[in-house]
């Protein structure tokens, strides 16, 4: 049981009505862990955008099959198509991203035909650009850069892989930049650079038993088209780290926001604890905190317990519709407690955080998968902080303790 | 002493990210366990979640009792360590535990599992192969082995280990390795389970994956739909209230027979709580229809009140032992 707290955090509120409206938003990058609704976060996000005037367009990673379908996404061809929205003054475009398209496409425009054939023939390219983890977090980030230098839109809205780990969308790429540029690769694929007998003579026989069995395990193949990988890379643009420090840059620049959304769960609102310590480090500038799916009552008037008794006296005292307003009443009383539960979890992430701004966004009875889904969505995201049917603040499950 | 009553002896627990996947294979290492068995519970992701489930602290890379079942029966856990497995893996076919040590500071294992992705997997598998075959005396030192998989979008490349190493080793140890987890992954003691919600993105990955593993030849065991809610209205009127024909007034005269004071808007407000306990009620029983329709032996866990402790594992194994039963009998 907790105690109430004489000094309980009040979480501010979020406004994501005035960020879309704000012309000076240019990017919004919607993270979290897995399985919370990011990509519902976003659709609905951008949809809300294209209604108030902005041309937008949505990068989602990877949306349930009914969703893409409403967003018109049934073609995988890697670009942004419009979506029909009936009365929008804006525009709102919507793609899924293929992360070896895009992964071929980086290749290509870096190169001659002759070369990017030849890196595209080769088995560690293909394995790289289809299966290495952290591709599609480096991908979306290139993605996300090639849309926003085009000048088609004035707001992208992208949405972050489904990794276990908010973070990985932040690390992935730096990590995979790192490993292409590292040192191991460059001694390991050093014979076919430069004839292979200085970095013997710079790590010693330790590294010479690791190459042996490297080889001898993976087999000579593999470290030779690695090799070739490697160099061809270095002559298109210089190496990896650099492509990749230049998209992370895009992240830190004016006009970006990110909203890290969350489930009222412990292991979710953990994941978006530490993204939000990581986003203040990195000076990267958070908007606020989606709690997505709660379960707020419609009315504050009866207790779980008064609830639950009077569902026990009616159910006893028999009658016409005793059982339906019996059952009534638990619904109401299991709700009063799930919902104290929600309330507390938010609690706890506002006082690790008291300046993080939350929106609570009730969880819709189904699936979200159609425009006037994501339309209930986004008037649960942009509503008016006080504007809601019981008087509950929408930065909160339940009202605050008095 | 006791005698093996399930054919099955290696779990494979999988399932969309969020379905409760550490939870189930927790609650079947327990069902397993129970009357006097030994099971081994292996996590293959470095997430210790086992441990926080157990409330016991991090798991090093050994096997350590996390709990103990009726009848002398108990479970131990296995976090697997890649790095650990990568070392003892060089030592088993190179003798090189010295010169692993110097590996681990250069980073060069890492280095060696992240350019081949595949390796990685056929290290975790090749371990729990071992742990599945592993006897003393010329009995099984473990009736059963549960392993808490990576999540179906990645549960048929991390199993069919043989197709991974294809392209990276063509004959050597690894290869013999692999075909020798293969063997035991493919036989008739292996079967996959995977878990699910009743929502459309968790049905329809379960879906796949069950036709992928069937592709590639892995075993399916069953399906577990975790967390169903039982409706609380009685279920005549569960149609009937998610058309949305239901309205306080429908509520108030039973409300006022039972003397509570009752407004006009809580009767409201309690109808439009409950029609929406109803849809959602009905959108998750569409839903068993699909379930049912994959064609697997099928068993619901109730969603658990709170958060999960050991007495709800214990519960969930009860549901599961039972399933087990039917299910074998079948």
């Amino acid at each position: 049981m907790t105690t109430p707290n004489r000094h309980e955090h009040r979480a501010p509120a979020l406004d994501l009505a005035g960020l879309i409206a704000d012309r000076s938003t240019r990017i919004i990058v919607c993270c979290g862990s897995g399985g919370v609704g990011k990509t519902t976060t976003s659709a609905a996000l951008a949809l809300a955008a294209a209604e108030a005037g902005r041309t937008v367009v949505v990068l989602t990673i990877d949306p349930a099959r009914r969703l893409a379908q409403s967003l018109g996404l049934v073609e995988l061809d890697n670009e942004p198509r419009q979506v029909e929205v009936p009365g929008a003054s804006g525009r709102l475009d919507a793609m899924m991203l293929d992360m070896k398209r895009t992964f071929d496409d980086v290749v290509t425009a870096h190169s001659t035909p002759d070369r990017a054939e030849q890196i595209m023939a080769n088995p560690f390219y293909q394995a790289l650009s289809s299966s290495f983890a952290g591709t599609q977090e480096y991908m979306a980030m290139e993605k996300l850069g090639q849309l926003r230098a085009s000048d088609r839109w004035d707001l992208v809205i992208v949405d972050t892989p489904p990794s276990r780990s908010a973070l990985d969308f932040l690390d992935a790429p730096n990590r995979m930049s790192r490993f292409l540029d590292g040192t191991m690769i460059r001694l390991l694929t050093a014979p076919a650079r430069a004839g292979g007998r200085a970095g013997v003579r710079l790590v010693g026989a330790g590294f010479m038993i690791f190459s042996r069995i490297i080889s001898k395990i993976l087999g000579g193949q593999l470290l030779s088209d690695i090799s070739s990988f490697v160099a061809a890379l270095d002559t298109m643009f210089g190496g990896f780290r650099e492509r990749a420090t230049a998209t992370y840059e895009l992240l830190r620049r004016p006009g970006t926001s990110f909203v890290v959304v969350a489930a009222p769960e412990p292991d979710a609102l953990r994941e978006a604890s530490y993204f939000v310590d990581r986003l203040s480090t990195e000076g990267m500038p958070l908007v606020g905190l989606v709690l997505n799916r709660t379960h707020p009552p419609a009315t504050m008037g009866l207790s779980a317990t008064r609830a639950e008794a009077a569902a026990e006296a009616i159910a006893e005292a028999g009658g016409t519709g005793s059982k339906l307003t019996a059952g009534a009443l638990r619904v109401h009383a299991e709700r009063m407690v799930l919902a104290a539960r929600e309330q507390r979890l938010a609690d706890r992430f506002t006082s690790a955080h008291p300046e993080v701004a939350v929106r609570t966004v009730p969880a819709a009875a189904g699936d979200v998968h159609d425009l006037d889904g994501l339309r209930t969505m986004a008037a649960a995201l942009l509503g008016d902080e006080a504007d809601t049917p019981t008087g509950t603040p929408r930065s909160r499950v339940l009202p605050a303790r008095t | 002493m006791s005698p093996e009553p399930f054919s099955v002896r290696c779990h494979v627990v999988t399932g969309k990210g969020g379905t409760g996947k550490t939870t189930v294979a927790a609650s079947l290492a327990l069902a397993l366990a129970a009357d006097g068995r030994h099971v081994l519970l292996i996590e293959t992701e470095g997430r210790q979640g086992i441990a926080q489930l157990f409330d016991t602290p991090p798991l090093p890379y050994e096997e350590r009792r996390v709990a103990v079942t009726r009848g002398g029966g108990e479970v131990k856990a296995l976090a697997i360590d890649v790095e650990a497995a990568f070392l003892e893996y060089l030592d088993m076919f190179y003798n090189l535990k010295r010169a692993g040590r110097a590996l681990r500071k250069m980073g060069a294992v890492d280095f060696a599992t992240a350019i081949a992705p595949g390796l990685r997997d056929v290290l975790l598998t090749g371990k729990v192969k071992e742990a599945v075959t592993r006897r003393r005396d010329g009995r099984h030192v473990y009736d059963a082995v549960v392993v808490d998989a990576p999540p179906t979008g990645r549960i048929t490349r991390f199993l069919n280990v043989t197709g991974e190493v294809a392209g990276l080793a063509r004959s050597g140890p690894i290869r013999t390795q692999s075909d020798g987890v293969m063997a035991v992954l493919r036989s008739p003691q292996t079967a996959v389970h995977l878990v699910t919600l009743l929502e459309d993105m968790p049905v329809q990955e379960t879906a796949d994956a069950i036709a992928d593993l069937t592709a590639a030849g892995l075993p399916v065991g069953s399906v577990v739909v975790n967390m169903a809610a039982g409706p609380l209205l009685p279920a005549a009127s569960l149609s009937r209230t998610a058309a949305g024909r239901l309205t306080g007034a429908d509520l108030v005269p039973a409300l006022d027979a039972a003397g509570l004071p009752t407004s006009p808007e809580l009767a409201d407000a309690l109808a439009a709580e409950a029609v929406e306990h109803a849809q959602r009620w009905v959108a998750q029983d569409a839903l068993r229809g699909v379930v049912e329709r994959l064609g697997r032996p099928t068993v619901e866990l109730p969603q658990a009140i709170g958060p999960i402790d050991v007495g709800c594992l214990f519960e969930l194994a009860d549901r599961l032992e039972d399933h087990l039963r039917s299910a074998a009998a079948a």
